[in-house]
């Protein structure tokens, strides 16, 4: 296996179980919202917002695994 | 296939290259510039049916920042209204054939965080003082200071890389498909792309608006 190869395993293994924990985590917020929503749905409007940015917050983690996976396919420094 | 992390080079300006999203970005801001100038040149106390749209789209923007920031939001409003409405403008500008959007490069969405970051300092220290600002790193003990200046960088930088990360890996999800499957099969995921390009532009700018707030001292730094 050379440094190509390895970096294309890095990179999809970076993005399959680096997605996980986010995945895991959003859907746990957005099951706590649509909770929330059910039981006050006045405060939909606020709630909906910090889901939002909640959202994002949790997404940054995978779209962080995204980003190491295109360096190592794109922007490799090791692979000549 | 081409890397998503450079962009083509179109031509130089001495020794500074200029690259395809600078121009599809000078092009959006002349189009976005033209439009605002049009609708704005005679405003009218009963507004006609441009003049209302418009008056519905900035008060809108008002009330969000204003509920985000608790305070009077008319300071912030140019910066954080420019911002969003170029972010849809540039997000959506992608579904347009042979224009790619310009926030689907490093360089756009760096810049745009750059923009944010130092706005962001310059209300804080104009809010609070300067060492009132500079204060504020030490709370709410003076242990956490070093913690609080790295997520002044960090945060800016996951802002720059969230936006960058979202419209790229869906350009580049259209593309593989087309490629794989051929004419017509992305327009399901296409009309994805819009969803995911106005929620994305409504998320830079609520979480601008929550870095001003932090850094003004009306939200809760965090």
């Amino acid at each position: 296996m050379d440094v190509k190869m390895i970096s294309i395993l890095g990179a999809a293994f970076a993005v399959a179980i680096g997605s996980i924990g986010p995945g895991l985590g959003e859907g746990r917020a957005v099951a706590a919202a649509m909770d929330a929503i059910a039981r006050q749905p006045d405060a939909a409007g606020t709630l909906s917002r910090t889901l939002f940015v909640g959202l994002a917050m949790i997404e940054t983690m995978a779209i962080y695994c995204l980003v190491i996976a295109l360096l190592l396919l794109f922007a490799n420094p090791y692979a000549g | 296939m081409a890397s998503p992390l450079t962009a083509v080079e179109l031509f130089r300006v001495g020794s500074l290259p200029i690259t395809k999203p600078v121009v599809t970005t000078w092009v959006i801001m002349a189009g976005m510039t033209l439009a605002a100038w049009l609708i704005t040149r005679r405003l009218s106390l009963r507004p006609d049916r441009r003049q209302a749209a418009l008056e519905l789209v900035v008060l809108g923007l008002l009330g969000q920042i204003e509920e985000v920031l608790r305070k009077d939001a008319r300071p912030y409003l140019p910066l954080l209204g420019t911002l969003f409405l170029f972010l849809v403008v540039a997000n959506l500008s992608g579904l347009v054939p042979g224009v790619e959007a310009p926030t689907s490069k490093l360089e756009t969405t760096g810049a745009l965080a750059a923009i944010v970051f130092v706005s962001v300092q310059s209300f804080g220290v104009r809010a609070q003082g300067l060492w009132g600002y500079l204060a504020a790193f030490g709370q709410p003990k003076l242990i956490m200071l070093p913690l609080n200046l790295v997520s002044e960088v960090t945060r800016h930088f996951s802002l720059m890389v969230r936006l960058f990360g979202n419209v790229m890996s869906g350009e580049f999800i259209i593309a593989l498909l087309l490629a794989l499957a051929g004419l017509l099969v992305p327009i399901p995921l296409m009309a994805l792309e819009v969803l995911v390009g106005l929620v994305q532009a409504y998320i830079f700018t609520i979480l601008a608006t929550v870095f001003i707030g932090a850094a003004i001292g009306s939200v809760e730094r965090g």
